[in-house]
């Protein structure tokens, strides 16, 4: 498949992907094409079951296609220490659950990533600092994950995607388990990121209203990209 | 936030689990420490008494104890005539009895031995010792236990003693123990003529390798060894060390199960945290770090609470008066660092699977994990 604008790089690019679980009898992807370019807002649409959540996993190198050729970011997510490089460097993710440390306060799970590839303390909390109050947490900086919202974790959540600047966005349902304010609060704040930071995000959503509102709207259908 | 706060957030998480893998690691430290320092201590005691003013000791060859070691009154004439021993003292040992009290270690010595002249006396002299006909004589901790004075009269076994003095050494054994003159300890035991060991003083020293030579080629039933010598290859002292160490690492490996199991629970607990951790960029190495670093502070932890656990019960033991004063606790460097090394290996053999598994999650799947 062909970036449909070759100018901006193509930071997805997944051709015949197929995934399939519990021993080949559950397909669950069946020839997937995708291609993201930088700075696009791509909306992955479908019920639950869809395979909207296994794409992005397969992105992110969070799970293994069992055949088709994926690239992210120029690297190959297959291999191993190309999945550490992108989700350390190039890649943020957000789930639906904030999969948040609960122990941990909202500034100490922000600097989770900044850990993992060791930046300097200094700069870490610079970034912390910039980032939350982008989303307008910096009061909460040192609350701990259970003292603060639903809203403020799905916010802490997507800082910490963040943090370590990557170029691709992978929400999957983001705003699912939030209410509806909160839920438009959350993906406003994504649309924001994309116009401003001009990060790119693939975002899985079965919610109809959210997906019209991206850049690209796929449609997945039983593992295929329904026309 | 720094790594270490990572792992001390979890161990702060599961405190209760953290405790129980620094009780186990402490308890097998505290067992280790304890055994050893007794057993050192006892060996260092029962050097001592070999090694007064002494540079080779001579006994049977192919004897399981010193106490069955027999060197005769002509062996002893005939090592004092070699012109290269400057002192030859027999001393017989034996196992002895009193009412309420069924093991007390007998000296049997000449008059002239120098343990008598370094003991502090606290009644009689030592130049009466041996004057007295049915006299015995007590070191300090064995007259406490017995209740017994100078003058007074003491049972041991079937006979009764006058008691003629009362000596404080420093060993425990000594300090715990009764001395008899040797001709009285060979009638006593029945082994007239007889000694287990003789403590050898040479003119030069140096020259100790001639004259265990001239021993083996003299007495070929006799072995003569340095006291550096003797301790490393008694059997006995070996079967202790050897016995001591198997305790305590039994103790530990009781400890490493304590530590194997609080860290497989740490991760089977947090399946799904550490899925996260990996989709934030944390590599494998990283995540098994974080679990050997738990278990590396859990054995700390352990040790810490195992040597103050350790060190209290050997003081403890030191001034129980059950004991009567054989308790002379020993802790040498090499000891410590065994029992470290131990330790913290034990934690971290402990920690192998559990970081093996917590290496091998794949976050998909764990992501899906409730």
């Amino acid at each position: 498949m062909v970036c449909p604008h070759p100018a901006a790089p193509c930071l997805v690019s997944a051709v015949a992907l197929h995934k399939t679980y519990d021993a080949g009898r559950v397909r669950v992807l069946d020839g997937i094409n995708l291609e993201v370019q930088a700075g696009e807002m791509v909306a992955l649409w479908g019920a639950s079951g869809s395979g909207k959540s296994t794409l992005l996993h397969l992105c992110g190198g969070l799970d293994l296609p069992d055949s088709g050729e994926l690239s992210v970011c120029g690297l190959d997510p297959r291999d191993e220490a190309h999945r550490l490089e992108l989700r350390r460097r190039h890649l943020g993710f957000v789930f639906q659950l904030h999969n948040l440390i609960p122990d941990l306060t909202v500034e100490e799970n922000l600097r989770v990533p900044a850990l993992a590839i060791g930046t300097p303390r200094a700069a870490t909390r610079e970034r912390v600092r910039a980032l939350a109050e982008s989303v307008g947490l910096a009061h909460r900086l040192q609350h701990r994950i259970q003292d603060i919202s639903g809203g403020e974790r799905q916010r802490t959540a997507i800082c910490r995607a963040l943090m370590n600047a990557p170029r691709l966005l992978l929400a999957d349902e983001p705003t699912g388990s939030l209410d509806e304010e909160t839920g438009d609060t959350v993906f406003g704040l994504l649309q924001q990121l994309v116009k401003e930071q001009g990060i790119t995000v693939l975002l899985a959503t079965h919610e109809r209203r959210f997906a019209e509102r991206c850049d690209r709207l796929l449609h997945l259908r039983q593992g295929r990209m329904a026309p | 936030m720094r790594y270490l706060a990572l792992v001390l957030v979890n161990l702060h998480r599961h405190k209760l689990r953290a405790l129980i893998g620094v009780a186990g690691i402490g308890f097998g430290v505290a067992a280790m420490l304890t055994i050893l320092a007794i057993v050192n201590g006892a060996i260092g005691m029962f050097e001592r008494i070999l090694a007064v003013d002494s540079h080779h000791l001579v006994f049977e060859r192919n004897v399981s104890d010193l106490f069955f070691s027999s060197v005769t009154g002509e062996q002893v004439a005939a090592l004092r005539r070699m012109p290269a021993v400057a002192s030859a003292r027999p001393l017989l040992f034996g196992l002895v009895s009193s009412p309420g009290h069924p093991i007390i270690t007998c000296f049997g010595l000449e008059a002239d031995n120098p343990r008598l002249t370094r003991a502090r006396w606290l009644a009689g002299k030592p130049e009466e010792f041996g004057l007295s006909p049915d006299g015995i004589w007590l070191g300090a901790r064995a007259a406490e236990f017995l209740s017994a004075r100078v003058g007074g009269r003491v049972t041991i076994g079937r006979e009764e003693f006058t008691v003629a003095g009362v000596l404080a050494t420093e060993n425990g054994f000594e300090d715990g123990g009764v001395f008899l003159p040797l001709a009285a300890a060979q009638k006593f035991f029945h082994r007239e003529g007889l000694a287990s060991v003789v403590a050898i003083k040479l003119v030069d020293e140096s020259r100790g390798a001639e004259f265990k030579q001239a021993v083996a080629q003299a007495f070929p039933g006799l072995l003569a060894l340095e006291n550096r010598e003797f301790s490393r290859s008694y059997t006995q002292f070996q079967i202790l060390h050897y016995t001591a160490w198997a305790v305590g690492l039994c103790a530990f490996l009781l400890g490493g199960l304590g530590v194997a199991n609080t860290m497989l629970l740490s991760v089977f607990s947090r399946i799904r945290e550490i899925a996260v951790l990996r989709v934030c960029g944390f590599s494998r190495g990283q995540v098994t770090g974080l679990i050997f670093g738990e278990a590396t502070l859990i054995a700390s932890a352990g040790l810490l609470v195992g040597f103050a656990l350790g060190q209290a019960a050997l003081l403890a033991l030191g001034h129980a008066a059950q004991f009567q004063g054989y308790v002379q606790a020993v802790i040498r460097p090499g000891m410590v660092g065994g029992i470290v090394l131990t330790s913290l290996v034990t934690a971290v053999a402990g920690a192998i699977y559990p970081a093996w598994y917590a290496a091998k999650i794949q976050p998909a799947e764990a992501l899906r994990y409730e």
